[in-house]
């Protein structure tokens, strides 16, 4: 069947695949026939990952990415890649008074400096082919989305699409393409847990969605796969706004 | 915990506000410069200074600074 966006044939890493938009997108992955190496901090939730892959040749890699040995350890364990979804991340909210030292070197520490990283040494191994795509996970509030108290997590996600860019020109050469998609709120647990906001604040929140409702980390996952594939061949350093129209308001 | 104490850390949240008029029987929701944001910040204050956790959701039934204190004190 004719299918510009197919990933068969492809070994894809997907960082932060133990829940929510990294999950997903390894199952739509798997579906679209990628081999996939999924990782995250809890092997449990990876174990449950691994069961809802579709096909055969995957594999998990338990591994804290938050430190530059953690990223080591798990490029000594990868194959050769074709693709990879930087995508693990932490949501925090905290009005700017209170922010700390503490709080911001874990936010930036997982969501901006570890695919630095991570990058780094994907491309000192050569363990990214030419050509390949690496997408990035950032987020409308790092993008276009100011809302109250959520502005470590939007800037650590702004700095991330900065940086997306640079790795893009400077990595083109080796026919590695970088993108990032912004989704707007997803029904993921990174935004169930947040105990902040009221029903009633989500409740508003939703309304500003001109489509009238969150995300479904399918939506995102299907974006992904097309700025994986093929299909994306000439798509390098673009950003992806995946938000309900969320960005028009 | 302190009541004057409390009511001191509440009114720090607001960007300018009368602390001597601020009482437990003050309806805060219908305070000057009251907001979701003002909202957020109180929680986030009663996390830092009495390590007390309270949601969105439990912040949003209390209206009276008392009832407020009194919920956090219900958590010590």
């Amino acid at each position: 069947m004719y299918n510009p966006f197919s990933l068969e044939g492809k070994t894809i890493l997907i960082t932060g695949a133990s829940s929510g938009i990294g999950r997903t997108t390894a199952i739509e992955c798997s579906k679209s026939g990628a081999s996939v190496v999924v990782t995250g901090r809890r092997e449990d939730a990876l174990i449950e990952t691994m069961a809802l892959l579709h096909g055969e040749g995957h594999k998990y890699v338990v591994c804290d990415l938050s430190s530059e040995r953690g990223c080591s350890e798990l490029v000594a364990e990868l194959p050769v890649l074709d693709g990879v979804v930087s995508n693990a991340g932490v949501g925090k909210m905290l009005p700017v008074q209170f922010y700390s030292e503490d709080v911001l070197d874990e936010v930036f520490r997982i969501n901006t400096f570890a695919p630095m990283i991570l990058m780094k040494t994907l491309v000192r191994k050569k363990m990214l082919s030419n050509p390949s795509s690496v997408v990035f996970t950032s987020s409308i509030s790092g993008y276009s989305n100011v809302a109250p108290a959520n502005g470590i997590y939007g800037s650590s996600k702004s700095a991330l699409t900065a940086y997306m860019k640079y790795a893009a020109l400077e990595l083109a050469g080796k026919g590695i393409r970088c993108n990032a998609v912004h989704p707007g709120r997803v029904n993921t647990a990174l935004i169930a847990n947040n105990r902040l906001l009221s029903d009633d604040d989500v409740s508003k929140d939703m309304a500003q969605y001109p489509l009238k409702r969150y995300g479904e980390p399918e939506e995102i996952a299907y974006a992904i796969i097309y700025l994986l594939s093929d299909a994306a061949s000439w798509v390098t350093g673009t950003n992806l706004v995946i938000d309900g129209g969320r960005s028009l308001k | 915990m302190e009541m004057t104490k409390f009511i001191e850390n509440f009114a720090d949240q607001f960007d300018d506000i009368n602390v001597a008029e601020l009482t437990p029987e003050t309806a805060f929701r219908g305070l000057d410069g009251w907001s979701s944001l003002i909202a957020l910040m109180v929680i986030t204050m009663i996390d830092e200074e009495y390590e007390v956790t309270i949601t969105g959701d439990e912040m949003k039934k209390q209206n009276t600074i008392g009832e407020l204190y009194n919920l956090v004190a219900s958590k010590l």
